[in-house]
């Protein structure tokens, strides 16, 4: 990106100032290196969402923004109740996609001598990747009440433990989900897929924990150098893809009949006091309740795993996150608490210590920010700041994205060469296709360290740990 | 003239842009299905064993290469289907698409199927007239 098109607020705030029909600046958080690194499409996507109707403080853009529909990723912005807009391309396709970290009460001593047992009994054990089905069938009711439900449904099916909730955004379940606003075509592709991992850059990882960045908060997440962790990072799979795409096509006529002028067919939205607004938060909630329920189920496909190849193992919730979400929040406006709805797309919630909405045992803390790598190379813990409330939104990046296209990542790798060399590490991977690695290969990944550790110097969040793989299943 | 390819995928950032060419709409349209089954594997692996009808409508070319795009997404998808080839009509007036895809269900180790498609975007979105013949194209979202 061109540096002169930019204000420099401080060292990691950059300010694109209004101009044409921009309503509020565009605010970017990086540093020099990663303002430079960004693509310019970064600038003009900043730029357009900026100038949506009701926006408030400023159009953001996360350390790790990169290219997207409509909004970037990376992209933050939110909108006035009465005045705003909600935009399915400022939530992005993969509804809730999330990651999900679990402690194991285990270190990679007790782990390594079971590790390849361990590695294949989840691999058999998680449906992962194309063509795959899940353990549970819905239809008709069940199928609303998990829509309604989310993570707190599954729990009631007996798929996981009460204490699980209070770990997860929502304690578990999103409210004013209207399963009535959900397609047939939308259940027809969840029903079978509860349960089940997906493809592209999703992932079941056993992580070892390799540094602590901040000892106070890290004992306050149950997290020490060596322990074993497993992350999960899925989403609402075909259901949420198909509410996002059908919003696409109906936001676009929508967006003409509200008088939404809108520069690219992408930024599709609506009015947050719409028939059409409400009509996809109430689907789109639904969805986020489907990446939560998926999410449950996974966790305990791999807790009967756990059980029977280590059974001192005990599965117990750190945080589960989702970065592709519209929520309604409160955050100081122009000086007021105001009721906003936030997007987030590709950005991750970063509430700081002392919010209400955080469990007892981590409100001292601040939330955990799960931000999570490539195979083969490092996750990160982080935890939300007091600053980062006020910056973002309470709002921090999510992962590195791609360096190189899947076609550039085919051409420079196989398959099978990215699995032993990652086996010479230390690392197992197990994956139905070859071809899903080659594409997933870690060099087709930035660096995720550079980027937390921006995001910590901007004050979005800050470090606790950093995980490291040790096996991986791939859709 | 170098010879083009009927259908072919295009790298896009994180994700891929599936184009076919044909002498009609219909043509390129059918094409643009066989490189959205490239996205995933090798046509050349996939047998027809099923054959699924499928419809869509609009007087907007755009709109129908999103449509029927997504109509193959949802059939792969509920289906664990993959398509090799396919037959399409197409109304240029009504914009009215009629078309059957031939395939079979995903079998893993023969296919090694790379990635799913989530859906079609309006990203790269083109359906026009190039010489004499026509081209469809999108970024479709992985």
């Amino acid at each position: 990106m061109d540096l002169s098109l930019l204000r420099r607020r401080s060292e990691f705030e950059w300010a694109i100032e209004p101009r044409g029909k921009m309503r509020v600046p565009g605010l970017l958080f990086a540093s020099e290196a990663l303002v430079r690194a960004m693509d310019a499409k970064v600038y003009e996507q900043v730029t357009n969402v900026a100038a949506l109707p009701g926006i408030r403080t400023a159009s953001m853009a996360m350390p790790d923004a990169h290219w997207g529909y409509g909004f970037a990723v990376g992209g933050v912005a939110a909108f006035d109740p009465d005045e705003g807009v909600v935009s399915a391309g400022g939530v992005g396709f993969d509804i809730s996609c999330g990651v999900r970290c679990l402690r194991t009460r285990l270190t990679r001593a007790d782990l390594e001598p079971k590790k390849k047992d361990l590695a294949d009994a989840l691999f058999r054990a998680i449906p992962a990747g194309v063509g795959s089905r899940g353990r549970i069938r819905l239809s008709g009711e069940e199928m609303d009440r998990m829509l309604r439900g989310g993570a707190r449904w599954a729990v009631e099916k007996g798929f996981g433990e009460r204490g699980d909730l209070e770990r997860i955004e929502e304690g578990g379940q999103m409210r004013d989900a209207r399963p009535e606003a959900v397609s047939d075509r939308a259940r027809a592709r969840m029903r079978d897929e509860v349960g089940t991992l997906g493809s592209g850059n999703h992932y079941l990882e056993v992580q070892e924990v390799k540094e602590v960045h901040d000892e106070a908060a890290a004992q306050a997440f149950g997290l020490s150098a060596g322990d074993v962790v497993l992350s999960i990072h899925c989403g609402s799979r075909g259901f949420g893809h198909q509410i996002g795409t059908e919003a696409l096509r109906e936001m676009v006529d929508a967006g003409r009949k509200h008088g939404i002028d809108l520069p690219d067919r992408e930024l599709a939205c609506a009015p947050v006091r719409s028939k059409e607004g409400e009509h996809y938060l109430g689907a789109m909630r639904c969805a986020i309740n489907v990446a939560l329920a998926n999410r449950q189920v996974l966790t305990h496909l791999s807790r009967e795993v756990f059980g029977s190849v280590l059974p001192q193992s005990d599965l117990t919730l750190l945080y589960d996150v989702s970065h592709n979400t519209c929520k309604v929040e409160t955050h100081e406006v122009d000086g007021k608490r105001r009721e906003v709805y936030v997007h987030r797309k590709g950005a991750t919630r970063a509430w700081g210590p002392g919010h209400p909405g955080l469990p007892d045992r981590l409100r001292a803390v601040g939330q955990p920010v799960l931000i999570g790598g490539t195979m083969g190379t490092s996750s990160w813990v982080l935890t939300g700041t007091e600053s980062g409330m006020r910056a973002s939104f309470g709002s921090a990046c999510h992962g590195a994205g791609r360096s190189m296209s899947r076609h550039q990542a085919l051409k420079q790798w196989n398959g099978k060469q990215v699995v032993e060399e990652l086996e010479r590490r230390g690392i197992l991977i197990r994956s139905p296709s070859l071809r899903g690695v080659a594409e997933e290969a870690p060099g087709a990944y930035k660096d995720v360290s550079e980027v937390v550790e921006v995001t910590e110097k901007a004050g979005l969040a800050r470090r606790v740990a950093k995980l490291l793989p040790i096996v991986t299943i791939k859709g | 003239m170098p010879e083009t390819s009927p259908f072919e995928t295009f790298a896009h950032d994180a994700d891929i842009g599936v184009r076919g060419r044909g002498s009609t709409l219909a043509e390129a349209l059918a094409n643009v299905g066989m490189a959205l089954s490239a996205v995933v594997t090798d046509p050349e692996s996939i047998r027809e064993v099923l054959s699924v009808e499928i419809a869509c409508e609009s007087p907007d070319p755009e709109i129908l290469l999103f449509d029927w795009l997504n109509a193959l997404v949802f059939e792969m998808a509920t289906r664990r289907a993959l398509f090799g080839r396919y037959e399409v009509e197409v109304e240029v007036e009504g914009g009215v698409l009629r078309a059957r895809a031939f395939g079979e269900p995903v079998e893993v180790a023969r296919h090694h199927p790379a990635v799913e498609v989530k859906g079609a975007t309006w990203t790269g979105m083109r359906v026009a007239r190039e010489g004499g013949s026509w081209v469809a194209e999108c970024v479709v979202d992985v």
